[in-house]
């Protein structure tokens, strides 16, 4: 099983959630930090690093000894990543998108791949946790690859749990796509509701079942939850603000190893998840 | 023309509240939400639309099942397991780079360009503002952020303004470079946290390869004073321009509930002053000010 912790917003409380749960839960699980821009999750699960993996998307390599310069690459990238101006083929990696076509059509077979570093991917262990992140190169602009690769690294009769990016865009639907179940985390203010809205609508479009964390609670008005009510989202779990909290977090500590009373907590927020999947697989 | 990018690398840190809060103190200038994914200004400046526009993205294949003779070339070709056994394509892992569609030996595959949003010149009560809304689970929000910052720099030129205060996305990514590239200078909000300090890094090693300057606000410092200080110190290890310090404070919250910014809601108070102080300190840097004029409403008190 896969869980996926999103948010529309950022700063909601995706890194806690995620982090805690594994914590809570105790068992053997792999952690995929997704977030590969700003990986976090390792600050609080401070997992042994065992391994550091080089990501590379493969962009193309121009023999200009076979090149006839016959303009068929650049006629068919739509990325402008490839370009043929009088006897020169320039090469755009930055704006290759890995696709392969450049290669497929040269006739004179000029074309071969070579690697654009992405970022690397860190393979860690942290008790009963098998941690994976992945860490976006400074100045790379394209996360979905890199994500899709710490994707790969989850094994499909263990338990998976995603810390996903913020947003609703492409990094996010490569993070969730596919996984059994997606935990939104949101708070009760006007910029959690509206984004928590798009990220619903991005859910609903991949057609995964989720629910709700609404993360200091007791700020800001009521609209989430009436939201949540009609969308017919269940709140598996209220976090209020507190100042014990957010402290325990701005150092790097686990809720549930600071403040014991959590791991319950978190323990029933797994468990609910469960009994949600259970039940929908009742009544399909 | 100047610009001025709020970005935190980390998401939540306040640059949406911030830069509403701002947008009380600018004079003469077009505000840009380029957080085009999850945007949020509207909801505190309540823009009244004047001109909405479709953004035009990438184009999607899709196999016209009438000609397609299920050769299976597209699915040998496609890098990204956008076509299933019945030879329909997954939109949403369509990558849209056309190599079914030029290589389909029967010519049975269509690539419609897709709308992948829409994008908004509108009014607010602080004066003109640019922004958009990336479709749901939509690609090019770089695209789409770069092609809105050339907008209100059109739009800055068309009134006679100088200055564009634009609200950027978390991250370090796609929509980030976008936001970013030719700025005239970053100012990066961060939270005391260890996340807060570690995504600040990031963004600032950004900044550093596409050589602009960045300047530092701590929000909420009074969460974890311990690495308020460490922050400071490494920004100021790195040349960046520290602010100031902002306390946490539920106004924020409060303010925003209300659809307001903290200037509009409270009218004096620790948290406003500190927001004051950082604006003039941002204005009279030798970034903003290159001829060091001083400004005498901000001077003379």
């Amino acid at each position: 099983m896969i869980v996926s912790v999103a948010s529309g917003k950022g700063g909601t409380g995706k890194t806690m959630v995620s982090t805690n749960m594994a914590l809570a839960l105790g068992e053997k699980l792999t952690f995929l930090d997704c977030d590969v821009e700003e990986p976090n999750a390792h600050l609080f699960l401070k997992p042994e690093k065992e391994l550091v993996e080089l990501v590379t998307t493969s962009v193309p390599s121009v023999d200009e000894s076979k090149c006839t310069f016959c303009k068929k690459c650049s006629d068919i990238c739509r990325f402008s990543a490839i370009i043929v101006v009088g006897t020169n083929v320039m090469v755009f990696r930055d704006l290759c998108h890995s696709c392969g076509g450049c290669m497929v059509v040269c006739p004179e077979n000029a074309i071969s791949e070579t690697g654009r570093e992405l970022g690397t991917i860190e393979y860690g262990q942290r008790d009963s946790i098998r941690f994976v992140q992945g860490r976006l190169r400074i100045g790379e602009a394209m996360s979905p690859p890199m994500i899709k690769k710490v994707r790969e690294a989850s094994f499909p009769d263990q338990l998976t749990i995603i810390d996903a990016p913020p947003g609703t865009s492409c990094p996010v639907i490569a993070a969730m796509n596919g996984t059994d179940f997606v935990l939104m985390v949101t708070e009760p203010t006007p910029f959690g509701l509206y984004d928590l809205q798009l990220a619903v609508e991005a859910v609903k479009l991949l057609g995964i079942p989720a629910g709700l964390v609404i993360n200091r609670c007791d700020i800001g008005d009521r609209k989430v939850y009436e939201y949540a009510e009609r969308q017919n989202i269940s709140v598996l779990l209220e976090i209020p603000f507190d100042r014990k909290i957010a402290e325990t977090y701005s150092r790097g500590k686990s809720i549930v190893e600071e403040m014991p009373e959590w791991k319950d907590k978190f323990l029933r927020l797994y468990r609910d998840i469960e009994l949600h999947l259970e039940r929908l697989k009742e009544t399909v | 023309m100047q610009e001025l990018v709020i970005v935190s690398g980390k998401g939540g840190t306040g640059k949406t509240s911030l830069t509403a809060a701002f947008c009380s103190l600018a004079e003469n200038n077009v505000l840009c939400d380029a957080d085009v994914d999850a945007a949020d200004l509207h909801l505190l400046l309540h823009p009244d639309i004047k001109q909405r526009c479709d953004f035009m993205g990438g184009s999607i294949a899709e196999i016209g099942a009438d000609s397609c003779t299920q050769c299976g070339v597209c699915k040998d070709l496609c890098r990204f397991n956008a076509i299933d056994e019945s030879f329909v394509v997954d939109s949403i892992m369509c990558e849209g780079c056309g190599v079914c569609v030029d290589m389909c030996p029967e010519n049975a595959i269509n690539f419609p360009v897709q709308k992948s949003g829409e994008w908004f010149i509108s009014s607010t009560r602080f004066g003109p503002m640019v922004h958009a809304r990336l479709g749901i689970a939509e690609e090019n929000s770089g695209k789409l952020v770069s092609l809105i910052r050339k907008e209100a720099r059109i739009l800055a030129e068309k009134k006679g303004f100088d200055f564009i205060l634009t609200d950027g996305p978390p991250g370090i990514g796609c929509p980030v470079i976008a936001s970013i590239s030719g700025a005239t200078v970053l100012v990066i909000v961060v939270e005391p946290t260890v996340s807060g300090f570690h995504d600040m890094v990031r963004v600032a090693d950004l900044a550093a390869y596409f050589r602009i300057h960045v300047m530092v606000i701590v929000n909420k410092y009074d969460l974890n004073i311990e690495m308020t200080r460490s922050i400071e110190e490494k920004a100021q290890g790195r040349n960046m321009t520290l602010l100031g310090r902002i306390p946490f404070d539920p106004k924020f919250t409060e303010s925003m509930v209300q659809g307001k910014n903290i200037f509009e809601y409270g009218k004096e108070g620790e948290t406003l002053t500190a927001v004051q102080n950082i604006w003039n300190k941002i204005m009279q840097s030798p970034f903003m000010n290159k001829l060091g004029s001083m400004d005498y409403k901000v001077t003379i008190k």
